[in-house]
């Protein structure tokens, strides 16, 4: 079991508050992710859970009893740091069995475990190996074998990838994801990448100035984004964001409308621009596009539409895809 | 890309480099020479180098005239107990304020820095008075606090450093791992911590060793280190350079066997933070 629930947790350093009254359910077995800009607090958050910060205010349950106050150790939640934190004088199966060795586990229930997390991650052979001689993505596997062997309520991961080459990332993101499937521990994520906090979790937890902005599955986070922060935040290229006359029109002070769904052609229907960058990815296009009247746009294409800088485009918006947004920057749901 | 180097520069820094090697080692040699001279021998111009008449007759007057095994059981005692106290202390303290750092942890250490700062005579007399007090002149106790107590900013400061280097994210994974503060202790920091340690407590076995002032001033006979020794050869008799040179070498032999059995932690300890 490991169900996590935040009840108005409040963290401050002195008169700074860097976490003001998060409230948040964590599902047993789900992946979580809190994504945000880097000082949002989401790190502070995490660190909180497992217990190496102290909360100023609120209550953190795990299975329904309160943890504020108990020692990280006893928490039963274990953690994959961003720098690996490997204890470089021990073997990766001083290591992987580190934890076990702390709960008094048998020696030889401790080597049949650690044997077989070292299976599972592809890491028997260098089991007598140290830490130094191993590649970045050796040292994060044997951080997320120290991770699983002690069988915890929940894993904590922050920004566990950001060390690695792009390649390895991709790798990574999905062992990490098939390995929480396979033990179904719940997991929680960190991470500043939206592609990252999309592809791996089960729902988002989107952080801002330390203030959770929306908790949901990735897919409401892009359909249905509760603020102008969460539109912008989730999506690659961020969505447009549109004001004045323009977004009168659709009865809103703003209005946001996301690449992909605006259309571009030549010539028909549409607000008129020119390409002032075009940005070929093969799959896509990515037009950057000066709309007199309503500034720079962004419109993602599928394929190759032949246009070029200084060319002249119509982009049309469809309509059911608008978002409207009030004055305060909160969604307006019709 | 690295730097090109001509054969003919690297040549010319080699040897200046054993210029200056030997320049820094060179009275150290001419006093051991001088040892083994007569005392005319050790005054004579032009001085003779190694062409002269070889003898040992100083060492036996040294020895003959005083106790150099009980001034050197004193020094192992002094400099031993003074840096064994030094470590006990500094090890707890380097640590909560690498690890667990207060709002004046900063001001602390550079507090404790700035009485290295102040010249040692500054304060001679009220020390002389309050150890006169308490009956500490002339006692192997005294001379451990003193040397103790100059020497622990050093102490703190080299294992400070040496701590902050651990990463603290090593610490919080045996916490999360369910390692208690002991454990911790045991099991992850002082094995990742013990290079530093060694390298602290030589530092400071040598310095203790070589300090001259507080022992000279407030030690004569039976607490005396090996300082007070060689001290002893160069007032009331005159200048007797051949027999002061013997009691010297005889003095720092044993350091300067320590120190070149030790010279690799000793590089990597003074040298640690600044060259990774």
């Amino acid at each position: 079991m490991g169900r996590i629930t935040l009840q108005g947790v409040r963290k401050a350093f002195g008169s700074h508050t860097v976490i003001h009254g998060a409230d948040l359910d964590i599902a047993d077995g789900s992946f979580v992710v809190f994504v945000g800009p880097s000082g949002c607090g989401k790190t502070t958050l995490l660190r909180l859970i497992a217990g190496l910060e102290d909360v100023t205010d609120g209550r953190i349950l795990i299975d329904g009893s309160n943890v504020v106050g108990v020692a990280a150790a006893k928490r039963g939640l274990s953690m994959v740091f961003q720098s690996y934190a490997l204890y470089p004088h021990m073997s990766v199966r001083g290591n992987i069995g580190f934890g076990l060795k702390m709960a008094g586990v048998a020696r030889p229930e401790i080597n049949r475990k650690v044997e077989a997390a070292a299976a599972t991650l592809n890491l028997t052979p260098y089991l007598d190996r140290k830490p130094r001689e191993l590649s970045g993505g050796q040292r994060q596997r044997v951080a997320i074998g120290r991770a699983i062997v002690r069988e915890p309520k929940a894993f904590l991961f922050d920004e566990p990838l950001s060390n690695l080459d792009a390649a390895l990332r991709v790798q990574m993101r999905l062992e990490i994801t098939t390995l929480q499937k396979q033990l179904a521990t719940t997991a929680i994520y960190v991470t500043h990448d939206q592609v990252e906090a999309m592809t791996m979790a089960d729902r988002i937890v989107v952080l801002n100035a330390g203030r959770i902005e929306q908790f949901g599955s990735p897919l409401e986070l892009y359909d249905r984004p509760d603020n102008l922060f969460v539109a912008g935040f989730i999506g690659s290229p961020r969505m447009n964001f549109i004001g004045k006359e323009m977004a009168k029109r659709y009865g809103a002070p703003t209005i946001g409308i996301r690449p992909e769904h605006l259309r571009a052609a030549r010539d028909g229907e549409g607000w008129q621009g020119v390409v002032s960058v075009a940005e070929h990815l093969g799959s896509d296009t990515f037009l950057h596009v000066d709309v007199p009247e309503i500034g720079r746009l962004t419109a993602r294409s599928v394929g190759e539409l032949g246009l070029t800088t200084g060319d002249r485009v119509r982009l049309s918006p469809d309509p059911a895809r608008i978002h409207r947004f009030d004055a305060d920057g909160r969604a307006i749901r019709s | 890309m690295a730097r090109r180097v001509s054969p003919a520069r690297i040549c010319v820094s080699t040897a200046a480099a054993w210029l200056v090697g030997f320049a820094i080692f060179f009275p150290i040699l001419w006093m051991v020479l001088a040892s083994f001279k007569t005392e005319l021998e050790a005054f004579s111009t032009p001085p003779s180098f190694l062409f002269f008449h070889w003898t040992l007759e100083n060492y036996a007057t040294v020895q003959q005239r005083s106790d150099y095994l009980q001034h050197a059981f004193n020094s192992v005692v002094v400099a031993g107990g003074s840096t064994l106290i030094a470590m006990l202390i500094a090890i707890p303290a380097a640590w909560s304020m690498a690890f667990a750092p207060s709002k004046r942890t900063k001001d602390t250490l550079l507090w404790m820095l700035s009485t290295k700062m102040m010249p040692p005579v500054g304060v001679l007399v009220p020390i002389y008075l309050l150890y006169r007090t308490f009956g500490l002149l002339d006692t192997l106790g005294g001379l451990v606090l003193v040397l103790c107590l100059g020497n622990l900013p050093i102490v703190v400061w080299m294992l400070f450093t040496y701590f902050k280097e651990i990463p603290k994210d090593i610490l919080e994974a045996a916490r999360m791992d369910g390692a208690t503060v002991g454990r911790e202790l045991i099991y992850v920091l002082t094995p990742m911590a013990v290079p530093g340690i060694a390298s602290t407590l030589l530092l400071n076995v040598i310095l203790a060793w070589n300090e001259a002032f507080w022992t000279l001033n407030l030690s004569s006979s039976e607490a005396a280190p090996l300082t007070v020794f060689i001290a002893s050869y160069s007032s009331p008799e005159g200048l007797f350079w051949a027999r002061l040179s013997a009691a010297s070498t005889l003095a720092i032999a044993p350091i300067l066997v320590l120190g070149w059995f030790s010279q690799r932690q000793l590089v990597r300890g003074l040298t640690f933070g600044a060259v990774k």
